[in-house]
Formats: structure tokens, sequence, C-alpha cells
């Protein structure tokens, strides 16, 4: 029996719905037209984005949420090169998407024809894996294959190049075979005598501090990793990936380290004897300096990418392999300890270093998110961008569970938390999302309100608005001796008038008193909402670690 | 430090623009590539020698190995491996000079391969040092042009074999 022929846009269409695909985000153009015609009456719903860099971030929020792998579309050229953020931003973060291209007709490419851009050699360092489709027959088990790299092992972006002429061709379905990539290997288990060293490590350590992060949230190792901090009593610091994958309300939960972490998750790594690092890499934004982190401290490094392992750190305790099977393996074998001298000191670092900040009757940011974190229970999706308002959500927004709190780590791209949360809201429509948005990240990606209206997408835009690029600002005061060169916005428009212009409904809080109900007045209307929050313009993210600190090296006024 | 790694990646287009690229984009320094068809045509070989400290040749291998496209790394030990790099050089050589270029050729073992009016073009063959030693010779010449293939390299079997049975 034969299949009939199809074209190849209706293969890819069709291979996206045999990968499970039910939402894509795009923008058409020229060389994608084919593919377009075929979404037209097909089961997958298309959400047509204002920029590329909206239907990349929008992806990546529908991964992160879901845990799915998200999917996107453009053109060729400029259509192209404007997901390159977007892949940027997920290949950082270990985010698993499919991103698929138009591309110059086969016999056009390398003519420097219309709307040709090699994106293919763009997106090389930027994707985890990537493909110029130059034969149609090709096309299905590369789909299928793409599908399969973005979402095993590390997680990452692919991106599939595909030619308009390839899009045209006649083509048959066929069944396709198991992948064969025989260089690409997942570790998952674990080497058994390194899992029974950390074991031993664990009985003899006094200090022992858990430092967690993204890898957790990828692994869904979330459940495994609560009961080894349950039945070992071991302190947890997590990383800014790391927010959810343990309550940060418990006693045992010390939140986030690292340049902009609390002062008590600090002292307790540079005070351990034994770190015990989950799916985490060291970024300089925890480790400011290797020599200077954990001086006393044995350390264990569990990662499914063997790269990661002694990448920046120094490792005593290398284990490669999937946190979810190695986690249940630990707590198979684990005893329950009281440990009551070392958590007495870890009590005594909260009491002496609470995270504070100095309520002058102004509008404070902290306060803000304090109360949003207080009256959702963290139990909201929450995106931010990056900057001040991402720092602050970090300490002061207290996530309970993983894949709520979706934030652009590695990267670091403003603009992504808007349109991330329109993909975080579309792959959970029951769920309250909040985007937490600075005035600036806001504006890189504020064409996404069209989207937003457009399909009646319910996010809540939480802008924290200082009229400054406050985290550079931040820097040029503490290190540029205040000289604030192209970081205060002469101009900024009226975000409340600007909503109205799309139909979303605002307000603006200037307030503290009034802080309360304009939250509880957005988290409870059934559309969208913008409130444009009027924070004291000069408000600094602390505790702050200088770039290249040591874990203790802490600078800023006021806290002690 | 240098280190040869020979690896087995699969046959594409852009699988030499992913190694490469993996390479510039961490910052290592190759010294030089040398790529070519195995004796499976779905496979190319390729063959690395690069230079760094050690924690940057662990972390060249490993991010080798991440590569998709990379089905084997293998770390060559100088000592165990042999090595060979092709030269051509091209030496602007006055009459009076053929005979002292042929001498010199002759002795290290080189091959005349090509004589003109002012130049003469000699090739050889060899692990570094010898490569180097020839270069070192031909110091008091004039060169003209030099084209270098970058060094290949294949595991000494008769070297394992004997270290395995030493084991």
């Amino acid at each position: 029996m034969t299949t009939k022929m199809i074209t190849g846009a209706e293969l890819i269409v069709q291979s996206l719905i045999d990968a499970g695909v039910e939402h894509i985000f795009g923008f058409p153009g020229g060389k994608v037209i084919p593919i377009y015609d075929v979404l037209y009456d097909a089961e997958i719903k298309h959400f047509l984005t204002r920029h590329e860099q909206g239907a990349a971030h929008a992806a990546d929020g529908y991964a992160r949420a879901s845990g799915k792998v998200g999917v996107c579309l453009a053109t060729s050229g400029p259509g192209a090169t404007n997901l390159v953020t977007g892949l940027s931003t997920a290949h950082m973060d270990s985010i698993p998407i499919v991103a698929i291209t138009g591309q110059v007709n086969v016999p056009m490419i390398g003519n420097d024809s219309f709307q040709e851009a090699d994106i293919y050699g763009i997106t090389i360092p930027i994707t985890k894996y990537n493909y110029l489709v130059k034969d149609v027959n090709l096309l299905q088990g590369i789909i299928k294959e793409a599908f399969y790299i973005a979402q095993t092992g590390r997680p990452g972006p692919v991106l599939i190049d595909i030619p308009g002429d390839i899009q045209t061709t006649k083509v048959r379905l066929k069944k396709i075979g198991p992948i064969k990539l025989p260089g690409y290997a997942v570790q998952a288990k674990g080497h058994p005598r390194q899992i029974e060293t950390l074991l031993q490590a664990i009985r003899t350590a006094r200090r022992p501090i858990i430092y967690a992060g993204g890898g957790v949230v990828s692994s869904g190792a979330s459940a495994e990793l609560k009961k080894f901090v349950k039945q070992t009593r071991i302190p947890i610091t997590n990383t800014l990936m790391g927010k959810g994958i343990f309550p940060e309300r418990d006693e045992l939960a010390l939140g986030m380290l690292g340049m902009h972490g609390t002062k008590y998750a600090n002292y307790a790594i540079h005070e351990s004897d034994l770190i015990i690092a989950l799916g985490v890499r060291f970024d300089d934004r925890v480790v400011g300096n290797v020599q200077k982190f954990a001086p006393l401290a044995k350390i264990a490094h569990v990662d499914i990418d063997p790269a990661e392992i002694g990448k920046r750190m120094a490792v005593d305790i290398p284990i490669v392999g999937d946190l979810k099977i190695i986690l249940s393996m630990l707590n198979q074998k684990i005893k329950t300890r009281s440990r009551k001298r070392w958590l007495d000191r870890i009590a005594r670092l909260k009491e002496d270093y609470p995270l504070t900040y100095t309520d002058d009757g102004t509008l404070k940011p902290q306060y803000i998110i304090q109360t949003l974190s207080d009256m959702t229970k963290g139990e909201v999706i929450i995106t931010t961008s990056v900057g001040q308002h991402q720092m602050w959500a970090a300490l002061y927004y207290q996530t309970t569970e993983p894949r709520r709190f979706i934030s652009s780590g590695g990267a670091g791209t403003m603009g992504y938390g808007f349109p991330a949360s329109i993909g975080a809201q579309i792959s959970q429509p029951d769920q309250t999302v909040v985007a937490l948005c600075g005035d600036g990240s806001f504006q890189m990606c504020i064409q996404e309100l069209a989207t937003m209206r457009t399909y009646n997408v319910p996010v809540k835009i939480f802008i924290l608005n200082n009229g400054y690029l406050g985290m550079v600002r931040q820097w040029q005061e503490i290190f540029y001796n205040r000289r604030y060169s192209a970081t205060h916005f002469e101009f900024n428009p009226d975000f409340c008038q600007i909503a109205a212009g799309y139909e979303v409904p605002a307000m603006r809080v200037t307030e503290p008193g009034e802080v309360k109900s304009a939250l509880d007045k957005a988290l409870n209307s059934d559309g969208p909402m913008l409130v444009d929050f009027r924070i004291a313009p000069e408000e600094n993210v602390l505790p702050m670690i200088p770039p290249g600190g040591g874990q203790t090296d802490f600078i800023g006024e006021g806290e002690e | 430090m240098r280190k040869i790694i020979s690896i087995l990646v699969r046959n594409h287009p852009g699988v030499l623009s992913h190694v490469a690229g993996m390479f510039t984009r961490r910052a290592y320094n190759i010294e030089s590539i040398a790529a070519g068809e195995t004796e499976n045509p779905d496979v190319t070989r390729i063959t690395i020698v690069v230079s760094g400290d050690e924690i940057i040749l662990e972390q060249v291998t490993k991010q080798l190995r991440k590569l998709i496209d990379v089905i084997k790394v293998q770390d060559l030990k100088y000592a165990e491996s042999i090595t060979r790099e092709l030269v051509l050089l091209t030496i602007l050589s006055p009459l009076e000079k053929r005979q002292e270029v042929i001498h010199t050729a002759n002795t290290f073992g080189a091959t005349v391969v090509d004589i003109a009016e002012k130049t003469m073009t000699l090739e050889f063959v060899g692990n570094s040092n010898k490569i180097n030693t020839i270069m070192a010779a031909l110091q008091g010449f004039k060169v003209k042009e030099i084209a270098r293939t970058g060094l290949v390299a294949l595991p000494m079997e008769s070297q394992l074999e004997k270290n395995r049975t030493l084991i």
C-alpha cells in the first residue's frame, strides 16, 4: 500500500501533529506561505504575534510552563534573524524549542537572494542542533529527530531551516523508524561508585548544603528533591532557574544564592563542608569567584551534561546522570538525620542577615512583590525579563511549585517576560499568569499587547516603573560614580493610555496604600489587566556581591 | 600543552561549521585541523591539534562529545599514535643555490617536486618533530610559500597491543 503524495508543507504540519504539537507561535512571510496555507485549516492552533521575537519568547514561555516543546515559525531572512534572541535565551536556559524557518529556494541559496540569511550558520552557536533541509525526502525524519533532540538529555532549542521549494515539492509520508544518532547518547543513571561516594560524603558531612537549579526542573525531579531534603534535612539554596523546585517558605529553604542572593544563603555556602550541586552550572552570577567559593567544602556535582562538570569549578564528586533517577536512588539509601547544630546555625544566619528593605513611605518594589507573594501564596505563574524587577521577584516572590517562575536567566534577555507570559498562559489556561516587567523591558516587546488582546489571553501585566534602566543605573551608581549615562528615560509613554489603545484595562498605582486593592482587582479579573506601579525611582537591589566577588563580599548600604 | 584529538563525525555539509564554530564560541585554540573521509563514506575523520592548559583540554574533549554530529572522540597521545603532516614549500633558489637545497632536502628525506627558473618546491612528510627539524634546516633559504596539511593521526596499534600485554 502506498500513501498518497503530499507537499513538503503538508508533511511539516502533519509531522508537527504527530509530534503532539497543539499550539504554535509565528509570523508569516514569503517563504513560509505554503506552510501557512496548510495551517489555514489544520488542527494545530497558530498564534500570530506582532514580531518574530515575540513568537520565539512565547514558544519558550509555553515550554517552560508546560514542560512540552514550544514551537515557533518564521519566514526567511529578517523573519528568521528576529528569532535569534529568543533562541539564544532558550539555549542558555536549556529550554526545548523547535523553530521552523523558511529559506529561499534551494537553487537560490548563496546568491544573496531577496530575504536570504544564513540562519543555519547564524544559529549554530545558539541552538542545541540545527538543520538546513535540502532534500524533501529527509524532512519527515528531521522533524522527528528535532523534537527528540530538543527534549532529551539536556534540553535545548533546535532550528529547522526549510527552503520554499522543499515546502512545495511532493513527497510521500513514510513510517519513520527509530532515530539513529550514533553520537548522541544520554547517560541517565549515574556511576554507582560515585553515588556511593556521595552517600558517604553526606554521612560524614556536618554542614552540607544543597545548591539546586534548573536541571531539577527539566528532569521533573522536584518531588524527589523534596523527599531528599526532608529525609536528609540538608538546607537548600536555589538558583534563579531553580525557583519553585522546593517551597521557599520552608525552614530548610535559603532562597536564592549568588550576586543578588540572600546573605544567609551565601554565608551558608561559605561555611559549608559539603556542597551538593544539582542541575546547576556554577554560573558567574552565582559563583563570582571560583577560588573563594565554599572554601571549606567538598563539592559534589550532579548534572546530565558531562561538559558542565568541571567547566568552571573543580569538583570532588562528579556524577553524570538524570536527577530524577539519581535522587530516587539516593532517597532509597539515605538515612534521616536531625542536624540540630547546623540547622540552628542556619536559623541564626537567617536571623542575623534577614532580607529587608527600608520602608520610607514611598512605593517600594519589594513591598509590591511581597504583597503579591502573600496574596497568591506563591502559586501563580510569574514571568520576568531581566534587571531589577527580576531580582526583586527572585528575592521576594516565594515560589512553591516548579514551572511557575519563568525568567530569562543565562541570556538575561530584556523583553522576554511579557511574550513568555502569553505562551505560558496559552499552555496553562486555568492558571493565573503574571507578567512582571520593568518599564524598560516591557517596551522591548510592547507590541505583543496586540497578540494578548487578539486571543484574549488574560495575563496580568505588572510594570515596576521607575523611569530608569534600573539595574544598569544601579551599577552606574555603585561603580561609575552616579554618572547615569543613557539609563534615564527622559520620556516614557503613559502605559495606561497605551493599554487603552489595545483595549486592555489598566490602572496606575502611586501609593503603597493602593497596592493591595490593585493587585486584588487585577488578580480577580477574568481578562487581561495592566497595572503601572510608579515605584521609588532609585531603589537598589540588595544584597549585592560585586562581579568577581566571593560569596561574602557584600556591598551596599543599610541592611546590616 | 598540546593535544591531538581525533574525532569521527557524521559526514554532512554543515558538520565542519559545527565543529569549528564550537572552537570559536568557546575561545579554544586550534593549531591545526585536517578532515577527510574514512573507510565509511558516511563518516568523516577530523584531526585537531589543540593547545591550552589541562582543564581547557579536558573541556575541549567534553564539548566535542556534546556535539550531536560527533560519533567518537579519541584523545591521541603522541607516544601511542602515528602522526604525520605533509608540507609543500617553495624556495627562492637561484642556480648557484640549487645544489645546496637539494643536499639539505636529501639529508632530511624531503623530495624535490618542482624546479622552476627561480624556485624549487620541496615536499616532505613526517611527524611534528621531523617537520620542525626540516623547517629549521631550511631556515637559511628564502621561502616563497608554504602549504601545510595539518597533522593527521591514528592510534599506533602495535604500541597499544604491547601496553595491553604489559597490563
